[in-house]
């Protein structure tokens, strides 16, 4: 287990240091000069020179990339080219709102689609199970911007339910006051897909033999359901469970946006904005760093959950 | 209850299924049969027969929502109707007075729990005890079922086990409670034969011990003669023949039954020609067809010659370490032109990988083989692809090893377009038509697709496909393995036909010896990835030499014991 968590960890060098080389090049070759927008209205020449000194881009291509070597190996990505604030500082303020929000959608949205798609499952075929893959495929063809907006005019302003939008400094505050809608909007986004899929993992455990034996040993339908099928059809759920755990850093794009919730995804939308390169690249590479970590995790749930797989 | 009465009988059982297509299909036409406590009753037929669907029955485990039951149907267990008992009643009788075990152990135990679990669940609900009684109740029970060291494998889990040891274990799970009546659908299907030979001994053993009723359900007769009381023949939903053992195997009533005692290789004979089951249900009485002469002789044209054949896998091993496997060991043969070399072997022997290395689907580690003189093991991958066309494989399971979104058409002329057989595709489609046909299907069956035919037909479309491309070796891995022996002996008899009319030289790869003994001319031996034994067919089986061969050939089925192994046509 340990030689193959070192492997694995070894592993990620190379890929990380293809992240890296393919972000640099596509920063350099589409990204434009950012000396251009950071001067503003009234640039000179030696403004712009001036400017293109400070960031570093009148340094040749390999020596700004042994920079961003170094930066990546120290994890400190300078400071941002728009507010001067170091970049470590303005991911860590930001990353407080995000999770604030996403970790309670997650772990709702998890508890809710399996204990839904188990129920549905059971009752396959039936009027239930129809109607609950009715409103999924409803639900999931309503674009997501419909429900954030009908949901701010109905259930915030004209019902008076939740603030329209907003965030304070106390957690509680948050969790009480302005997560509570943005919580039930991405649920409504993210449970029909959900739903479905765990349910057909749900429906192909229960077609396998094992589950026959274990209604030829007498047990009750609560017991196989809840015992026998629950832990094998976990197996692909925490699949996708872990592909989606590295997006808690980017934060709920579209939610941020609207609810002014002062996360990642807005952090990330400001810096694309205004091609403060400094936040992306740091952005970006702790997302990869993320997602292989998160990788290897998943891996190593496999393990815990089913005695077959073997960690090569 | 009395003496007299059956533990478990079964009235006028019928029961039907509605298809998706709004249509019923009749499983079962009204059967009746009784099984009295303490006696052993084989159901016998081939697969849609009926015989899992009335042990599912008794069991009360068809699908509720696409199922009918005949009115006038009963099901009497200890008197009481079954059919009529509600879910409780059921669930408690499930597991502690009937009890089941399937075809295929590893996927009737649930992967993610311990088989020690799996049994302690079974005796904590049905007998209230509490799980560390259980516990050592089921090592106990492990122990009893002759599972080696039961202390340290009551925790393992069941892809650890072999085919067999998981088998024992879903025996251990079955008798946990003492029921009164254990189903056995196929238990020995899916093993080898030494390891089947095993299981019957133990459910013979264990019976006599527990005094249980035992329906013991399989497609082949040969099996049943050593420890059954009485026989059930059936086939479309029909009872054909019920009755003692002795009276079915020596006096046999029914044409069918005597189909089936008649269509399984014997070791004894070897008939031109096997016997199939509409030999039988004609008006004229069958006729024994004269006998076969094998045997490799000298003037034979060696076609293959394959010479200290290695094969060795590797795995990793903690960080730094490798770990060496090695499957096949300076194996050595040559297959003659128009004969047959069998190897037989049981799982793990390395008689697949042998196959597959020849088919360079695995690089071979070291050792030549020469096909025509030219060593094909050694070749670029360019100057292999004209031989790939002349040495083919038909695999075991015909129901993976064609591809599901493919017509039968397009599977046959796959191949012919790749290596340019044929002038242009209405030539080739005449071609696969003209195959079909000599392989026993339609010429409709073109348009269709694989999921829409038999087991055995199946296996005639793999063949065809195989002869799409004029292949002078054939390699059969199992290739009969997984078909009813009525359907074997057929695609047996096509197999021979193919091989007199085109000269075509098979590898048969079985692990059952009957079979290769009726196909081949040369038998080699395989345990532990070694050759132990390599012979002419005939004087192999007459006089085997080692005693892996020897251990192989007691562990046949010796179909009804008192005939001396002869057969009554």
């Amino acid at each position: 287990m340990l030689a193959y968590i070192l492997r694995r960890l070894w592993q990620m060098v190379p890929t990380l240091f293809g992240v890296m080389l393919l972000l640099f090049i596509l920063f350099n070759w589409v990204g434009g000069d950012p000396s251009y927008i950071l001067a503003g209205k009234s640039f000179s020449a030696e403004t712009l020179a001036n400017i293109r000194h400070q960031l570093g881009l009148d340094k040749s291509l390999p020596e700004q990339f042994l920079i961003f070597v170094q930066q990546v190996l120290t994890l400190d990505f300078g400071t941002s080219w728009s507010t001067q604030q170091p970049v470590a500082d303005i991911l860590g303020s930001r990353i407080g709102p995000s999770l604030t929000l996403a970790l309670p959608m997650l772990l709702v949205s998890l508890l809710l689609s399996v204990i839904i798609a188990a129920i549905v499952a059971y009752v396959r075929g039936s009027l239930t199970d129809r109607l609950v893959t009715l409103i999924c495929t409803l639900a999931m063809s309503v674009s997501a911007l419909v429900y954030i907006i009908a949901g701010q005019y109905w259930l915030a302003h004209k019902l008076g339910w939740f603030p329209i939008l907003g965030w304070s400094d106390s957690l509680a505050t948050n969790l009480w006051l302005y997560v509570p809608l943005p919580l039930l909007l991405g649920l409504v986004v993210s449970l029909a897909p959900d739903i479905r899929f765990y349910r057909s993992c749900f429906v192909e455990e229960m077609n396998h033999d094992y589950v026959r034996t274990a209604r030829a040993k007498g047990l009750s339908e609560q017991v196989i359901m809840l015992k026998h099928v629950m832990r094998n059809a976990l197996i692909p759920v925490v699949t996708s469970l872990m592909m989606s755990l590295p997006y808690l850093f980017l934060g709920a794009l579209l939610l941020e946006r609207f609810f002014g919730i002062p996360g990642m995804g807005n952090e990330v939308l400001n810096a694309v904005d205004r091609s403060d390169f400094p936040v992306i690249k740091a952005i970006t590479i702790y997302v990869a760093l993320a997602t292989m970590l998160f990788n290897l995790l998943a891996d190593i749930v496999y393990k815990l959950i089913d005695p077959r797989v073997q960690l090569k | 209850m009395t003496q007299a009465s059956p533990l478990l009988s079964v009235r006028n059982l019928g029961v039907s299924f509605r298809m998706e297509s709004g249509e019923h299909f009749q499983a079962l036409k009204g059967i009746s049969f009784d099984i009295a406590a303490n006696r052993t009753v084989a159901l016998v037929g081939e697969s849609g027969s009926g015989k899992s669907v009335t042990s599912m029955a008794i069991m009360r485990l068809l699908p509720e929502n696409n199922t009918e039951i005949a009115a006038g149907s009963e099901i009497l267990f200890e008197g009481r109707n079954l059919l009529q008992a509600d879910r409780r009643a059921l669930r408690a009788l499930r597991g502690r007075d009937i009890a089941m075990i399937f075809q295929d152990p590893m996927s009737s135990l649930n992967p993610v729990f311990t088989v020690g679990d799996q049994i302690i669940e079974t005796l904590m609900l049905h007998t209230g005890m509490r799980r560390k009684a259980a516990r050592q109740r089921a090592v106990a029970l492990l122990k009893e079922v002759g599972l080696p060291e039961p202390d340290r494998k009551v925790d393992a889990y069941p892809h650890q086990l072999s085919g067999g040891q998981q088998q024992r274990v879903m025996i251990a799970m079955a008798i946990a409670c003492e029921p009164k009546l254990l189903i056995a659908d196929e238990p020995t299907t899916a093993l080898d034969v030494t390891i089947q030979q095993q299981i019957l001994q133990l459910l013979a053993a264990l019976q006599k011990k527990h005094g249980m009723a035992v329906l013991f359900i399989t497609h082949d007769l040969g099996l049943v003669g050593e420890f059954a009381d009485e026989v059930i023949v059936m086939r479309h939903g029909e009872i054909r023949e019920h009755g003692p053992l002795q009276q079915v195997f020596t006096q046999p009533q029914d044409a069918y039954t005597k189909a089936l005692l008649n269509c399984r290789p014997q070791l004894d004979s070897r008939p031109a020609r096997l016997a199939v089951i509409d030999d039988f249900l004609q008006d004229q009485p069958y006729q024994t067809p004269p006998q076969r002469e094998r045997g490799y002789t000298a003037g034979d044209d060696i076609v293959l010659d394959v010479q200290g054949l290695c094969k060795s896998f590797e795995s990793r091993e903690g960080l730094f370490g490798k770990h060496v496997f090695h499957a096949v060991k300076d194996v050595s043969f040559q297959l003659a032109r128009g004969k047959t070399l069998g190897i037989v072997g049981e799982s793990g022997s390395g008689k697949t990988t042998v196959g597959l290395t020849l088919m360079r689907l695995h690089q071979a580690s070291a050792g030549r083989a020469l096909f025509n003189g030219q060593d094909i093991l050694a070749m670029s991958p360019g100057e292999f692809h004209a031989y790939k066309r002349r040495i083919q494989i038909i695999f075991q399971n015909p129901y993976a090893s064609l591809n599901p979104r493919f017509t039968v058409e397009e599977i046959l002329l796959e191949p012919m377009t790749l290596h340019a057989i044929g002038r242009d595709h209405a030539e080739r489609k005449q071609l696969a038509a003209a195959l079909l046909e000599r392989v026993g299907l339609p010429r409709r069956a073109l348009q269709k697709y694989p999921h829409e035919f038999s087991g055995g037909q199946r296996q005639r479309i793999a063949i065809a496909r195989c002869l799409t491309m004029k292949p002078d070796v054939l390699i059969c891995d199992e290739s009969v393995s997984a078909l009813d022996v009525s359907v074997q002996a057929q695609v047996l008899n096509l197999l021979q036909d193919l091989q007199d009319e085109c000269g075509l030289s098979y590898l048969f790869i079985s692990h059952d010896l009957s079979v290769v003994k009726h196909i081949s001319d040369q038998v080699m031996v395989m345990q532990h990835g070694q050759v132990v034994e390599q012979a002419n067919a005939d004087s192999l089986y007459a006089n085997p030499q080692h005693s892996y061969t020897r251990q192989l050939l007691s562990a046949i089925p010796q179909g009804w014991p008192q005939q001396g192994g002869t057969r009554v046509a």
